[in-house]
């Protein structure tokens, strides 16, 4: 971005999401980038983070010495449990999640689509292993879910298309864009640009993006 | 009177035969059943199919049953990740079989067979290439994925307490798929950190009830 646009960082873009958490949201977020997230929630309300592995209130990242191996997340970093959190397997977990327990959910992405379509776990890659993890249920089960992700790949290919051309993790499953250049929508007539970032013109953004975007600031 | 306590991981392992299906407990090394994996490989069992979150983490526990060369095959969600270099190694040289199952998938399948059912749909997986060549059905409008049980022969699972008939309780997130891999064996063996006399464990506060485990250890 050669134009003045001011690119979110990866923390603003983090506090950008929070913003649209309401207390009292079962929230599940996604390994990596959408980790961030939980550094952005008002510490003075109550929102209950879930983690895949069994936590509900799950906590911030223990002071250093108190790390306990028996208490970690999604991720396998060291957590903490709030007051009022619980423990539970993970048939709990999963009826948390594919049952429409869990109101929000952030995950990174590679690719999503105009329709809403997911790639977020394999690039098909003929070496690469490929993992999956909870990422198809959180996609299918969460009430909404929220994408987080750079609006470019590093080579400067939009993340944002028509089609997917990695394997899908779930077919017209996110609500919900936010880039570090906009916050896009995903609706029945197609991806509605909600905000942009200061500087940054529907205009400029429609060039940077794969898939037709309409206006609706 | 009976006492599903035995001394020794060795001596709780010792029947597992050549080409086993054992449920490994554990999501990374939290619930890891590292004591009675090492005991297994102590015993040289061989062509096993290990069902699990992940592929092995680091040098201990699932991961050096694989780098042993004991793995047949893995149904897993997660198998790679930064510390999986067992696995990979193995995957890369065709000497691994893997079937990826979704994180849900996975634990609903093993549920079913705990339950005695004959299989279940889920939505997850639906219109990808995780559900290719699977049966669907749309149920209330939406598409569903047909999965099958998954049936342990053995299930190794690590919990914190225990006593003689087999009650457990768990410690925090250790606790992930032990109580699901429990009902879903034939036999279930756990390692606790402690074996406790008969009414220790408050009733009310019993994860898995005795009659899912078939043998506790200390470790």
């Amino acid at each position: 971005m050669s134009d003045g646009a001011a690119k979110l960082t990866r923390e603003q873009l983090a506090a950008r999401v929070a913003r649209d958490i309401p207390e009292g949201a079962y929230v599940n977020l996604g390994i990596g980038l959408p980790t961030l997230v939980a550094n952005y929630l008002p510490a003075d309300g109550d929102y209950f983070l879930h983690s895949e592995n069994g936590l509900l209130g799950m906590g911030p990242a223990p002071a250093p010495g108190l790390e306990d191996g028996d208490l970690i997340n999604a991720g396998k970093q060291h957590v903490t449990l709030l007051p009022g959190g619980s423990y539970f397997h993970h048939g709990d977990s999963f009826a948390m999640i594919r049952g429409g327990h869990i109101d929000i959910c952030v995950l990174g992405a590679f690719q999503v689509a105009a329709n809403g379509d997911l790639a977020n776990w394999h690039t098909g890659d003929a070496d690469a292993i490929p993992a999956v993890g909870g990422a198809m249920d959180l996609a299918v089960g969460a009430r909404q879910v929220f994408v987080m992700m750079e609006h470019l790949t590093r080579g400067g290919a939009s993340k944002i298309v028509e089609r997917c051309t990695y394997p899908l993790t779930g077919v017209g499953c996110v609500k919900r864009i936010y880039t570090d250049l906009a916050v896009i929508d995903v609706t029945d007539q197609g991806l509605r640009v909600r905000e942009l970032v200061a500087g940054l013109s529907l205009a400029r953004l429609q060039a940077l993006t794969a898939a037709p975007l309409l206006g609706g600031i | 009177m009976i006492d599903k306590s035995l001394f020794s991981p060795a001596q709780a392992v010792a029947d597992i035969p050549d080409g086993a299906v054992v449920l490994v407990g554990g999501f990374g090394m939290a619930g890891m059943p590292t004591e009675l994996i090492e005991a297994l490989i102590d015993q040289g069992a061989r062509e096993l199919t290990i069902v699990s979150n992940n592929a092995g983490n680091g040098d201990t526990g699932l991961a050096a049953l694989i780098g042993a060369g004991r793995v047949r095959k893995i149904l897993c969600s997660f198998p790679r990740q930064a510390d999986s270099q067992r696995f990979d190694d193995l995957y890369r040289a065709g000497r691994i079989e893997l079937e990826l199952v979704p994180q849900g998938t996975l634990v609903c399948r093993l549920e079913a067979a705990g339950a005695g059912l004959g299989a279940i749909f889920t939505p997850t997986g639906h219109g990808t290439l995780l559900a290719e060549g699977k049966e669907t059905r749309v149920i209330d409008g939406r598409p569903h994925v047909l999965e099958y049980p998954i049936h342990g022969d053995y299930a190794l699972i690590k919990a914190h307490r225990g006593d003689r008939w087999g009650n457990l309780v768990y410690n925090k997130s250790a606790r992930n798929f032990g109580p699901i891999m429990a009902r879903a064996a034939a036999c279930t063996i756990a390692q606790v950190s402690e074996v406790v006399a008969l009414g220790e464990l408050n009733p009310e506060a019993v994860v898995t009830p005795g009659i899912f485990v078939k043998r506790v250890v200390r470790t």
